[in-house]
């Protein structure tokens, strides 16, 4: 029953409408395929195997009367960020242990609504504070995707008997997998390596700086952060609300318009829920890109940046030409300010918002001598060192003194940032193409990341501007790097403009084709 | 601009993190690696610049102004790791 987890999510919605298969069978064939892989690829964090049948269960009642919603019966992975009844919700963090909400996000109830069933909580960096799931209080996330060696085998010739030849010799050539451990990208290192494992049908996942789009990039999988304010922001643990956004990560194009669908919705909970009604994305697939112009900012072509992402641009550029797109120039003057000004920003918010983990309410509490110890004691043992890092950041560029210098001039900059791209628009252009990220996968355990937070920071270089700006983004798969590791392209829209970056996506998934790690685990 | 020892440990008090003298000293060294990556923001001209408020412009939504959830004190303190009679428990912080 295993070759379940191999559809995607619109073949298994038509062969459970038509009856071909039940809820029940492709969750079963998920559950034991999680329960193969998950010792050695860590995604989920908590399987909710009681959960999934029940759903699934109720799921099969509704389709045998050719009832249900759009995901009826598709087993899906959710991001530790999204608050979900009753179950483990931590945020990856220790702070929150034990905590179970009493609530239910927007997002995943607006999937529950729509008949998904929920497999469990999947792994990610602590509070979303990472680009490499590293940061995870429940160990980092193993990306299916190894590197490999292409080897020349020869074939010598070969005799049998008296001068009967059985092999004429020759050379082919085999591709060896590396067994060095890489990285998902982060923070939603799970549900990019559920989703490429074949562990879920689709996950949910959130994008502050880049954690829908990197961690796509680096496994072969599709992600959307949509337009801010397009999914409720209500029951999702808080990192930087400014720059927040879920969105889903899917094996297809077509899968991630189907889940944003379902994600997004208008929502009085969430102040900042834009009041737009959310078009069916999927119609927006297969339509021609003839005309349309695409945008090429010259500022992402940075120093360092190794041939193969370069190569793999062009070959973009090549693919949307191809297909009757008019290719312009464009700057983007401000780019290379957008990281430095998102580790203000986010840090400035994320300290803020973390303020609220102090031990009183729910979650870790560590005894101290009075009030105040209790707090510190409790801040110091339940965050990792990522997270306080951050938190001290944020912390001091909002201290008295230095608002004005740092928060202040960072808005500023954002402001200029977000200018730019409204400039690139008005001046005609309908989507911005880009590298996602400025490398393959890395290692586990890299002594460079881990030497220099900087460097890691780098990974979100091409993805950070676009949470600045609020506008939406999608990475997808483009190509495999020489040592066999997938690469993505990102195309970035006008507000509320999703359906564009489907639309365009579809092409380069058309011309590209969808990868497929090869199974070791 | 970089940060000292002391102004670590001062951060780490507002921020009510308990740090050890060894994480003040490493977290020094990683904050001014942090801070020194975003000095450049100085070299850009803002003169006249407005800092972003809303990334999407939107009016500020608002609601009657009535009771439209509550009477859930046991939800609420449920995660506690304190509670007595629907109130979190804290250490003695009045004499």
């Amino acid at each position: 029953m295993s070759d379940l987890t191999h559809l995607t999510i619109s073949q298994a919605r038509a062969k459970l409408r038509a009856k071909e298969i039940t809820a029940t069978e492709i969750t079963e064939a998920y559950l034991s395929a999680i329960e193969r892989a998950n010792p050695a690829l860590n995604a989920y964090v908590v399987v909710t195997d009681e959960k999934a049948r029940d759903m699934a269960k109720a799921s099969d009642a509704k389709l045998a009367k050719g009832e249900g919603g759009s995901l009826e019966g598709i087993p899906l992975g959710i991001k530790d960020l999204f608050g979900t009844e009753g179950i483990h919700t931590q945020a990856c963090s220790h702070v929150l242990d034990g905590f179970k909400p009493h609530y239910e996000s927007t997002v995943t109830a607006n999937l529950w609504a729509d008949g998904a069933v929920m497999l469990g909580k999947l792994n990610m960096d602590e509070f979303a504070m990472g680009s490499s799931n590293e940061t995870s209080y429940y160990g980092p996330v193993v990306n299916p995707w190894r590197r490999s060696r292409v080897d020349t085998v020869v074939m010598p010739t070969t005799h049998q008997g008296d001068g009967g030849f059985v092999s004429a010799g020759g050379a082919r050539t085999a591709r060896t997998l590396d067994n060095a451990q890489l990285v998902p990208g982060g923070s939603s290192g799970g549900s990019a390596s559920a989703v490429s494992a074949l562990l879920c049908a689709g996950a949910t996942a959130t994008d502050t700086g880049g954690s829908i789009r990197q961690p796509a990039a680096f496994t072969g999988t599709v992600g959307i952060k949509p337009t801010y304010g397009r999914c409720s922001r209500w029951g999702i643990v808080a990192f930087a609300s400014s720059l927040d956004q879920a969105g889903p990560i899917a094996r297809d194009v077509r899968d991630a318009a189907i889940l944003l669908k379902s994600m997004a919705s208008v929502d009085p909970k969430d102040t900042t829920s834009v009041d737009r009604p959310v078009p069916d994305y999927e119609a927006a697939i297969g339509k021609p890109i003839k005309g349309m112009k695409v945008g090429i900012p010259r500022e992402y072509r940075v120093d360092g940046m190794p041939e193969e992402i370069e190569a793999l641009w062009q070959k973009g550029i090549a693919w949307l030409r191809d297909a009757g797109a008019e290719i312009v120039d464009i700057s983007l003057p401000h780019t290379k300010y957008a990281l430095p000004a998102y580790y203000i920003v986010a840090p400035a918010e994320a300290s803020s918002n973390l303020a609220r983990y102090d031990g009183v309410r729910y979650g870790l509490r560590v005894p101290g001598k009075d009030i105040v110890d209790m707090y510190e004691k409790t801040r110091a043992a339940g965050f990792g060192r990522e997270v306080k890092r951050r938190i001290m950041i944020g912390t001091y560029v909002l201290s008295a003194g230095y608002y004005d210098a740092y928060y202040l001039q960072a808005q500023k900059v954002r402001n200029l940032i977000k200018r730019d791209f409204e400039n690139a628009f008005a001046a005609g252009v309908d989507v911005i193409l880009t590298p996602a990220t400025p490398s393959a996968a890395f290692g586990i355990a890299d002594e460079d990341m881990a030497a220099d937070p900087v460097k890691m920071y780098l990974n979100d270089i091409f993805t950070v501007t676009v949470n600045m700006a609020g506008l939406p983004g999608i990475a997808v798969p483009a190509g495999l790097d020489a040592k066999g590791l997938p690469l993505g392209l990102q195309l970035i829209g006008r507000p509320f403009d999703e359906e564009t970056l489907f639309q365009t996506a579809h092409v380069i998934e058309q011309a590209a084709g969808t990868f497929q790690p090869e199974k070791w685990w | 601009m970089s940060v000292d020892l002391q102004t670590v440990k001062r951060v780490a008090r507002l921020a009510r993190i308990a740090v050890s003298e060894e994480d003040a000293e490493r977290m020094t060294g990683e904050l001014n690696a942090i801070l020194g990556f975003v000095e450049q923001l100085n070299e850009v001209d803002v003169s006249g610049v407005e800092p972003m408020t809303s990334v999407i412009p939107m009016e500020m939504k608002k609601r009657q102004d009535v009771v439209t959830d509550g009477g859930k004190a046991a939800d609420i303190v449920a995660n506690a790791p304190a509670t007595e009679e629907n109130f979190f428990l804290v250490p003695k912080v009045v004499e």
